[in-house]
Order: C-alpha cells, then sequence, then structure tokens
C-alpha cells in the first residue's frame, strides 16, 4: 500500500497577486506501516501537503502514486482514495454534526456505501480503537470533554478503515495528560493494525518519542527526511526555521561541547538517562 | 469560490477616495446607485461608466478586485441576458429592426445587465475603500437622527461592522468542513436537489454551532473591553467633514445634474 | 493589599433541566483563596477542566462568585457599580485569537477598549501607539487582522488590553492555539509588559515551559488550589504534578531520572544550562 510523490508542486491563486507556492517540488515515498512526523511551522505547505494525500487538493505539477496507481488517471476513484487515505484535520471535533456520536461515526463507512450491519460494526469497532468509553456513544457530541470529542472525530475516520492514516496536530490544544493519551492510542493503532501513519506536528518532543522517520519541511521544501536522531543533529537549522530539537538533545550536545564523551544522538528522557549515566562511567 | 467575495475586504490606501468621510462615500455610493435608473440611452452609461472609471482611478484599487465581486452575480447576470435572447424569435438583425419590442427587449437586457454590474463594482468601490468599521461609523452617525424613534442605530451598526469582520473567517471555516466531510466520504456535487440539500446537513451544522461559539467568546471579549452599548462611548476616528467632502458632494451634484440632463436629452 | 485578593472563592455551573429546575451542579470553583501583589507573575497550571479559567474569568468580573469574596484593586467584583472600573483595572487575553479581536484593521481593534472607557480621541491615539510599540506590532497597525499568524494576533489582543491601561491582565491560555513560535512571542511579550512596564501578570497554561519565569505558580484541580510555590518549588514535585494530569519540562524530567539513578542533581532544575552545570560538578 505504498505511496510514491513525484515532482509534486502546489501553487495557490495561479496567476494573481496572491500567487503563492505552497508546494515547491516534493518528491517522498511512503512505504507501508511506517510511523511519520511531518514538521514544520505554520505556512511551511505541511497542510497542502497531506491534503494532496487524499486528492482534497490537485497538485499544479507532478505526480502522486498510490500502489502504483497515478491518482490524476482519468477515472481514477478518488472517493475510494479518500477512504483509504484517511485524513483527520486539525480540530476534528468541528465537524461532528449527528445527534450522537455513534451515529457520526457511522457516517463515513455509510459514505462507502457498506451495508448497515457492517457500518455499525465498524462504527463500534473505531470508537473502541480510538479508546471512548462505551457510555458515551449514545451521548450528543456537544456533551462530551474536548479529549473525548477529539476521539470521537478520530473514530469516524477509523471506522472508514484508512490504510493510510493523516492528521494533522491530532494533540492541538489538549493538556498533557490528554495528548498522552490520544498518541499512545495513535501509536497503538499502528503497532496493532500496522497502518501508515503521518502526524502533523509542531512538537518536536512528542515526534521524537513515537516515529521511525521524520520529514522536517520548511517553504513548500522537504528540509530533512531521516530517521529522528539524526534529524536534530541539525538542530541549529532547525532552529533557523523556527523549529527546535528536543530539549534534551540540547542537554547532550552541551555536555559535549564541555568535553564530555557523550553519545549524542539522546531524542527523548530515556536515552538521555543512558547516555550521561555512561558517559559518567555508571 | 467562496472566498472571491470581495465584500468586507478592505484594500489598504491613501487615496482621496479612502480618505472620504464614509458619510460622502455612503451618500456617493447611493447617488450613483439611483442615476443608473436615471437614464436610458447609450449616453447616460457612457457617462456613468466614465465617472465610474475615474474613481476607481483615483482610488488605486487595482480593477482586478472590483470584478471579483461581479463573480458571485454572474449567473444571475447570465440568466438576464438569456432569457432575453431566448425570447428573441428570428434572425437577430431582422429582429432587431422590424420588433420594435424585441429590441427593446435586448436593450433591456444589456443595459439591465450593465446596470447590474455598475452597482456592484459602485458599491464595491465603497467596500474596497473604506474600512467596515468606518463604514459603520458612517451609518451610525449619518442615521444618528432616527435614534430618537427608538431605532438602536448602534447597535445595528456594530453588528454589521462584526459580521464583515467575521465573513472572511467563516467562509474559511466553510472550506475546512467541507474539507473534513469530504475526507469522510460526503459528496457535495451529485444527486438531485433534495440530495444535494441533505448533503449540506454535515456541512451547516458544525458551521452554526461554530458560528454560536465564536458569537459567545466575542461576547465575552467585548465585555471585558469594557464594552456597554453606545452611550458614553468616544471615537478613535470621529466623523468630521473635510473641505474634500465638501468638493465630493459638489462633484456628485454635478454628475447627477449631468445625468439627469442626459436622461432629458436623449431619452432612449 | 494585593491587587487581588480572593477568599473563600466558590462558583457552580448549573445545569437546568426541561422545567427548569436545577439537573445538575458542577463546582467549577471550590474554596479558592489568593492574594496577588502588585507587580507579580503569577502562573496558574492545572489541566482541561480543572477550573482554572472559571477561575480567571472571575477577576474580570465576567464571572461572580456564588461564595466567598474577591477584590481587585481594593473593588469588591460583585457589586454593580465597580464593574467597569474592575474590567478597567484588570485586563483580559482569551484563548481563540479569532474570537476576541473586534476589529478589521489593528489599530482599530487596539482602540476599542479606550473609546469604551469615553476617553478623547487624541488619547486614544497616544494610547494605541504606545501599546502597539510596547507588543511590538506597531508595524502592523494598518493591517488585517486575518492576514496576522496566531502569534501576531494575541500580540494585538494584548496590546488592546494594554491600551486600557490595566493593573493586571490575565491570560486565559493565550498559547493553547499557537505554534512554537507563537507560543515564544506571546510569553517574551508578557514578561516584558511584567518587567518593564510592572503591570501585574497572571498567567493561566498547561504548558509548563511558559511558568519558569514567574514569581509564583499555583496548581489546580478539581477547582481547588492544590500546589502553590516558586516555580523550583512546585517543578520539584514532579510526581505530584503528573498525579495532577501536567508534566515537567523535559530537562526537569531528566534531571529527576538523574538524582533517581543516584545522582547528586538537585530537585527542580528548570533550564538546560542549570542541567548542564550540575552535571559537570558530578564528574
Amino acid at each position: 500500500m505504498s505511496m510514491q510523490i513525484e515532482n509534486l508542486s502546489y501553487v495557490y491563486g495561479e496567476g494573481t497577486a496572491f500567487e503563492k507556492k505552497a508546494l515547491d517540488n516534493v518528491n517522498l515515498e511512503l512505504p507501508d506501516g511506517q510511523f511519520i512526523g511531518v514538521i514544520g511551522h505554520t505556512g511551511s505547505g505541511k497542510s497542502t501537503l497531506i491534503q494532496h494525500l487524499n486528492g482534497l487538493l490537485r497538485a499544479t505539477h507532478g505526480k502522486i502514486y498510490y500502489n502504483g496507481e497515478d491518482i490524476y488517471r482519468e477515472g481514477y476513484d478518488m472517493r475510494g482514495l479518500r477512504s483509504k487515505v484517511g485524513l483527520v484535520f486539525q480540530y476534528p471535533e468541528h465537524q461532528l454534526f449527528e445527534v450522537d456520536v455513534f451515529t457520526d461515526v457511522c457516517f463515513g463507512p455509510k459514505n462507502q456505501g457498506l451495508p448497515k450491519e457492517e457500518v455499525e460494526a465498524r462504527a463500534l469497532e473505531a470508537l473502541h480503537q480510538a479508546g471512548l468509553k462505551e457510555k458515551h456513544y449514545r451521548k450528543s457530541p456537544f456533551e462530551l470533554s474536548g479529549g473525548q470529542k477529539r476521539r470521537a472525530a478520530i473514530a469516524g475516520i477509523l471506522a472508514m478503515h484508512p490504510e493510510v492514516l493523516v492528521l494533522d496536530e491530532p494533540t492541538a490544544g489538549l493538556d498533557p495528560k490528554g495528548r498522552d493519551e490520544i498518541l499512545e492510542q495513535i501509536a497503538r493503532l499502528h503497532r496493532e493494525r500496522n497502518i501508515t501513519v503521518l502526524l502533523v506536528s509542531h512538537s518536536m518532543e512528542d515526534v521524537a518519542k513515537y516515529v521511525d522517520r521524520i520529514l522536517v519541511m520548511d517553504d513548500g521544501k522537504i528540509m530533512f527526511d531521516d530517521v529522528p536522531k539524526r534529524v536534530f543533529h541539525h538542530y541549529q537549522e532547525l532552529e533557523k526555521i523556527g523549529l527546535a530539537a528536543p530539549q534534551v538533545t540540547y542537554v547532550v550536545k552541551a555536555l559535549e561541547a564541555k568535553g564530555w564523551k557523550i553519545d549524542t544522538d539522546a531524542t527523548t528522557v530515556e536515552e538521555a538517562r543512558s547516555a550521561v549515566l555512561r558517559a559518567l562511567g555508571r | 469560490m467562496l472566498r472571491d467575495i470581495t465584500l468586507g475586504q478592505y484594500y489598504p490606501g491613501n487615496s482621496v477616495i479612502h480618505k472620504l468621510d464614509p458619510r460622502t462615500k455612503l451618500v456617493g455610493t447611493l447617488t450613483f446607485i439611483i442615476s443608473l435608473f436615471l437614464f436610458r440611452s447609450f449616453a447616460g452609461y457612457l457617462a456613468a461608466a466614465l465617472f465610474l472609471a475615474v474613481i476607481i482611478r483615483i482610488s488605486g484599487v487595482p480593477f482586478k478586485f472590483m470584478v471579483r465581486g461581479l463573480k458571485s452575480i454572474m449567473i444571475l447576470l447570465s440568466i438576464t441576458m438569456v432569457f432575453n435572447l431566448f425570447l428573441t424569435p428570428g434572425t437577430p438583425v431582422l429582429v432587431f429592426w422590424k420588433l420594435q419590442i424585441t429590441r427593446e427587449g435586448i436593450a433591456q437586457a444589456a443595459f439591465m445587465a450593465m446596470r447590474l454590474v455598475m452597482l456592484i463594482i459602485g458599491s464595491t468601490v465603497m467596500t474596497l475603500t473604506t474600512t467596515p468599521n468606518h463604514l459603520t461609523d458612517g451609518m451610525e452617525k449619518g442615521l444618528a437622527p432616527l435614534k430618537k424613534l427608538r431605532v438602536p442605530v448602534h447597535e445595528v451598526a456594530m453588528m454589521m461592522s462584526i459580521a464583515l469582520r467575521f465573513i472572511p473567517i467563516l467562509m474559511e471555516e466553510t472550506d475546512k468542513i467541507m474539507k473534513a466531510q469530504m475526507a469522510r466520504g460526503a459528496d457535495f456535487e451529485s444527486g438531485g436537489l433534495v440530495k444535494k440539500a441533505k448533503s449540506l446537513v454535515p456541512l451547516l451544522v458544525p458551521l452554526f454551532i461554530s458560528a454560536f461559539r465564536r458569537a459567545n467568546d466575542l461576547a465575552m471579549a467585548m465585555e471585558a473591553r469594557g464594552y456597554r452599548g453606545g452611550d458614553g462611548r468616544t471615537k478613535m476616528k470621529p466623523l468630521i467633514y473635510q473641505k474634500r467632502d465638501y468638493r465630493a458632494y459638489l462633484l456628485m451634484l454635478a454628475y447627477l445634474v449631468c445625468i439627469v440632463l442626459i436622461g432629458k436629452v436623449s431619452p432612449v | 493589599m494585593g491587587i487581588i485578593e480572593g477568599s473563600g472563592l466558590v462558583y457552580e455551573y448549573r445545569k437546568y433541566g426541561e422545567d427548569g429546575e436545577i439537573a445538575a451542579v458542577t463546582r467549577a470553583v471550590d474554596g479558592v483563596s489568593l492574594d496577588v501583589k502588585r507587580g507579580d507573575f503569577v502562573a496558574i497550571l492545572g489541566h482541561n477542566g480543572s477550573g482554572k479559567s472559571t477561575l480567571a474569568k472571575h477577576i474580570n468580573a465576567i464571572l461572580t462568585p456564588d461564595e466567598g469574596t474577591l477584590y481587585v484593586d481594593g473593588m469588591d467584583t460583585s457589586e454593580e457599580k465597580n464593574l467597569w472600573n474592575v474590567r478597567q483595572s484588570a485586563g483580559m487575553v482569551f484563548q481563540n485569537p479569532d474570537n476576541q479581536i473586534i476589529g478589521t484593521v489593528v489599530e482599530e481593534d487596539v482602540g476599542f477598549g479606550p473609546e469604551n472607557m469615553g476617553i478623547s480621541t487624541e488619547e486614544i491615539w497616544e494610547r494605541v501607539e504606545e501599546s502597539l510599540k510596547c507588543v511590538g506590532m506597531w508595524a502592523y497597525r494598518k493591517k488585517s487582522p486575518n492576514k496576522l499568524s496566531g502569534g501576531q494576533k494575541q500580540r494585538v489582543a494584548i496590546a488592546g488590553v494594554v491600551a486600557m491601561h490595566p493593573k493586571c491582565i490575565v491570560l486565559d491560555e493565550p498559547t493553547a492555539m499557537l505554534d512554537p513560535t507563537g507560543r515564544k512571542e506571546v510569553i517574551r511579550t508578557v514578561r516584558a509588559l511584567n518587567q518593564v512596564e510592572d503591570v501585574t501578570v497572571l498567567l493561566i497554561t498547561h504548558y509548563m515551559e511558559e511558568v519558569i519565569y514567574a514569581d509564583k505558580v499555583l496548581v489546580m484541580d478539581e477547582g481547588k488550589v492544590v500546589m502553590q510555590g516558586t516555580p523550583r518549588e512546585i517543578f520539584s514535585q514532579v510526581e505530584q504534578l503528573q498525579k495532577y494530569r501536567l508534566d515537567v519540562p523535559q530537562v526537569t524530567l531528566l534531571a529527576h531520572e538523574l538524582k533517581k539513578a543516584g545522582l547528586p542533581v538537585p530537585d527542580g532544575v528548570l533550564t538546560v544550562d542549570e542541567l548542564v552545570e550540575e552535571l559537570c560538578r558530578c564528574k
């Protein structure tokens, strides 16, 4: 279920005074089952990029292949693609509209034209996977807390059984505990269903903890595309584009600068702890 | 598409038109709109178009911004045109010369279209050169005498100004919700009228909820900043007529006289 | 006397049933007392639903306590006649930058508060200029707020409050919807306001990095103040904080972990430099 992106460019308002290149010759390969973090400041093109993956935006130039098939080919099943590449927008709870949570989650699979039993079975399964407690299923979405609404909205996408799950800042506005819970849930989904996950985030700390690979975007281009520790070696370049490495990376780098013989790959507290202890010979 | 509506999209500038008192501009726009119905001749349209062109030129706002507002009435416009042409039997030239009524029909269609276009562009000039707040200030002050009749002039003006500020935000939100529902397989395009109307529910419900939430937040923010209605408020940009406003009124009068004269001299 | 003095504050949200009877009562603020000194920078931490925002809305008299008393600059907020003076003394900045900007041009928005106060046109302009310069947004005064970034919008909102010359500013999660750059901008502005202009600041947040410069930190949970002290004192209690659904900055956590592993690192380390210095001493 891999995806290839070739020379993708997207220009907003081509030919007007507001012309802006939101994506500039992006080349990517998204193999099956990876957990990928997409990072960049606001306006770096990351939201534009992910909207191309399920065909909501159509590239000005370039190609996208899903399972080897050109999605811009005449007669390509775009609606089919949208159910295979599930896109969870920022503040997804703002799209809830049904009388109760369960019915809302049914919306996606119903649009796929599935029989009623299948729709309901999928909705139940998705709500469970999103970690929403059963007592909330029949409540109005507006009676739920922020974190619960977010789960309900994510379930709405999961119920469509996507092969690729794209989440745009799924933790925005949540408190630390809510954030950890959602991220854990996503990580578990990735493990259990072995789907490809693209996580768009501002927080290096969050991303470093979970993903196999990081894409750093700036000015519509992919600036870095590597495993987390190697991306964070470029912390000075990251700072220039308004980003930063996790705090612990700065600790180990500073220690190295003070003459310590220390492994500077650490990106999580756990890794930094062992690196420091090892350097001290403990 | 939805975002193309230029209403409430102020185009910053420093032209005389920008600096005019909003009351002057309101009266001017009104005068211009009325003037469009005072003549029925080509010369009249030429004069009005010329006047509008000069105003646009002075305002310094690129013409394409004016035209963008037209897109929203394009359908109405084309229906008017097609409707009239459709009712014209035979070859146009023949009909044009033989049948007085049909000729008027075509002329009516063309003139109506021109009127509509100029009407929209004329009001767009006002909204592009006046900040919505300034505009509502103008209305508030211009209509102040109505307060004595218990008309809530300030409140209406404030509501309009807020509506104008939130139109672009809600447009963007509409776009976002639409995309989010499309990602869940929603189909806004195909199907008959009933199906289409039904398909709007997933868009409209979240949109209304969001609008209410924003209204609630905004009301709180306004209260927190000491807002308590129009009484006792002072103005950051008080409206005081300048010399240029008097000149503008003179110009308007001159224009109106011209149009009336043209209307008299060349009736059709 | 402190600028904000509250004792035994209680506030309840009531949900009404179909016949107008009270169906459910949620106690959002439950017996909170607080005392903020003039010029202080106080941070209030708590997870979503801990009651911190409800408390914040009391200080600006958007809400008034069901029980207890709250004095802002010596004025009882429960008294109707004080309402407008309280709102002028304690300005408020909210979470969503879009929903608190009224003006369609930056400078007009900043002028909104002073206009409500009924001061003269010249003075409004002076205040608008001074406050926009104070938050570093003077260059954007003619811009539409819709064209600004989230951080810039929040700075405009702050300027709008500053223009009212309040003695105290309450910021209710001003950074929750911003990206890291915007967050930094806003916090820098708030700190400058506190240090340079000597405005009392009450910052409500759940981002721990933002409170390390505060003079005092309060932690709220279930409507009560459950911890208070200097940032260092608060951050020394890592487990306690986690219990209240909060987390600590990575360095603080790392220091805590290293201490548990037997290194002589003190509690409540707040910055990278501090930790590096301590670790070098261990070598």
